[in-house]
């Protein structure tokens, strides 16, 4: 996982309102079929809540990384 | 020499920078040292949390619009010819009809529109209340409805996280009062795993809900509307069928944006705290069309063209500036007809909303009133 290259980071760290899952759903409907995105979240929740919904809807979830006071979810658009 | 000032959109947003900036640099206005520019696409000035009510006929349309002209200090030049190009690099803004407005500074403020055309059959098959054609429609609509199942859903990403959860409310309140909801079924959808982002109003939700009757499901993103069969289907593969569908269509920023290449959706990448546009020390972005990921609402655009007035006069009268935006939100949330919440929240701050009272609920009829203060910068 860490030498996957990222296309684009999405920084939703301290976002309430719409908050990070949000921001994942708009990125990738905007985004072209192979993309990599990498969700930056200060909340816990989207580190389950994320990966949750990327399989449910049949992208590929490449995995988390812990930060400092965050976390970086990545994952690929593959449809 | 003279500083040149345009601004971009006449929404909540530019409205209130004009003003404000009006008042800051009213000498240098007068003596020719500062020129504004405000340049925006309409006569016409809408409070579009106006239409909410218009759904509901709480409010003539004609309540929620004003002229422009009557919003805007007269010291700033009005001009209503929309922005076709954004010219960065060389400080130049082209309207429609071919003029060019040079600027020392820019702000950007030409807000959110709805794309329904990228929902296939959502145009056809769907009533929304996000422009004021959309809420007359839906209200003559739903003054006829017989009963049925109604729908609402939500597009990704959309402007006023809280307004679908209030027309839920007040769906149920409307068919309370007419006494029909052993009639009528309300099935309200979310886009992400619970019922509003804000979580805490989420949890107060779950409840409000059950007890009421009212159906939910969650992680529900339109894939596309069959209007002839009456189906929403999702990207998460499930399938609703409906009697009467509110969608919410997904948002774009202006195509201005698109076409000046600053951002592919309309969204312009903006620094969270100093509201300024890349490497771009002179254009300042607020409202709905800031790439920041917060709620795309009145009030941010409110809080955010405070911040960028204190800012632009500073760096006019006095060579630097250091107020910042904190992500300050403040929404009052309908809970019905005759309650109302409150929650606010800033980057720091996680939200924590109010108990729902009835004076919250007059406290939201009265700022309905109010905002023409706001946008004329007074409030
Ligand atoms: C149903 C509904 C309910 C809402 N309820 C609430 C609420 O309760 N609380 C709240 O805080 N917010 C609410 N909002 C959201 C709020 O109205 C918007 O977030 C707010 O208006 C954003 O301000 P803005 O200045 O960024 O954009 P706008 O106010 O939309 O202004 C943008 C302006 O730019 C103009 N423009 C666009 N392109 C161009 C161009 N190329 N050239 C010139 N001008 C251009 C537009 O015509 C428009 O006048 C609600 C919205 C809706 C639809």
């Amino acid at each position: 996982m860490t030498n996957v290259k990222i296309d684009k980071t999405i920084d939703a760290r301290g976002s309430a309102c719409p908050g990070p899952l949000m921001e994942l759903i708009k990125t990738i409907k905007s985004v072209e079929v192979g993309t990599v995105i990498e969700l930056l979240s200060s909340e816990k929740g989207t580190t389950v809540d994320a990966p949750a919904w990327i399989k449910k809807v049949g992208h590929e979830f490449i995995g988390i990384k812990d930060g400092d006071g965050y976390w970086s979810i990545i994952v690929k658009k593959i449809k | 020499m003279t500083k040149r000032i345009v601004i971009v959109g006449g929404g909540t947003g530019g409205t209130i920078v004009a003003n404000l900036l009006a008042r800051n640099l009213y000498r240098q206005l007068i003596s020719g040292q500062v020129v504004i520019n405000m340049i925006t696409d309409k006569e016409d000035h809408i409070y579009q949390p106006g239409f909410l009510y218009v759904v509901f006929d709480k409010v003539r349309p004609d309540e929620i619009v004003r002229k422009q002209k009557d919003l805007i200090d007269p010291h700033v030049n009005l001009i209503v010819d929309p922005a076709v190009k954004i010219d960065r690099d060389n400080n130049i803004v082209i309207t429609k009809s071919g003029r060019e407005f040079s600027y020392d500074y820019l702000v950007v403020a030409t807000g959110s529109r709805i794309v329904p055309e990228n929902i296939p059959g959502l145009k056809e098959g769907a009533h929304q209340f996000y422009d004021l054609e959309g809420a007359k429609k839906l209200r003559d609509t739903l003054r006829g409805f017989d009963g049925g199942r109604i729908a609402v859903t939500i597009g990704v990403p959309h402007k006023c996280p809280v307004a679908p959860l209030e027309l839920t409310f007040m769906l149920y309140d409307y068919f309370k009062q007419k006494g029909m909801l052993n009639k009528v079924e309300l099935y309200y959808t979310y886009p992400i795993n619970r019922l509003h982002a804000l979580e805490p109003v989420s949890n107060w939700t779950v409840p409000q809900f059950e007890s009421k009757g009212i159906k939910y499901e969650t992680l529900f993103n339109m894939e596309e509307i069959d209007p002839a069969k009456k189906v929403v289907r999702t990207m998460e593969g499930s399938e609703l069928n409906y009697d009467l569908l509110v969608a919410i269509p997904p948002h774009k920023g202006s195509q201005v944006v698109i076409d000046s290449g600053m951002g592919p959706e309309g969204w312009v990448q903006t620094d969270k705290r100093l509201l300024k546009n890349e490497k771009y020390n002179n254009v300042y972005v607020i409202g709905d069309t800031t790439d920041i990921p917060i709620s795309k609402a009145g009030s941010t655009a409110h809080f955010q063209a405070d911040v960028v007035a204190e800012r632009l006069s500073s760096e006019i009268l006095e060579g630097a500036a250091s107020t910042e935006y904190d992500g300050k939100v403040v929404c009052f949330v309908e809970t019905g007809f005759e309650e109302a919440t409150y929650v606010w929240f800033n980057y720091n701050t996680p939200p924590n909303p109010a108990p729902p009272s009835r004076m919250l609920h007059w406290m939201k009829l009265g700022y309905n009133r109010l905002y023409w203060l706001s946008a004329r910068g007074i409030l």
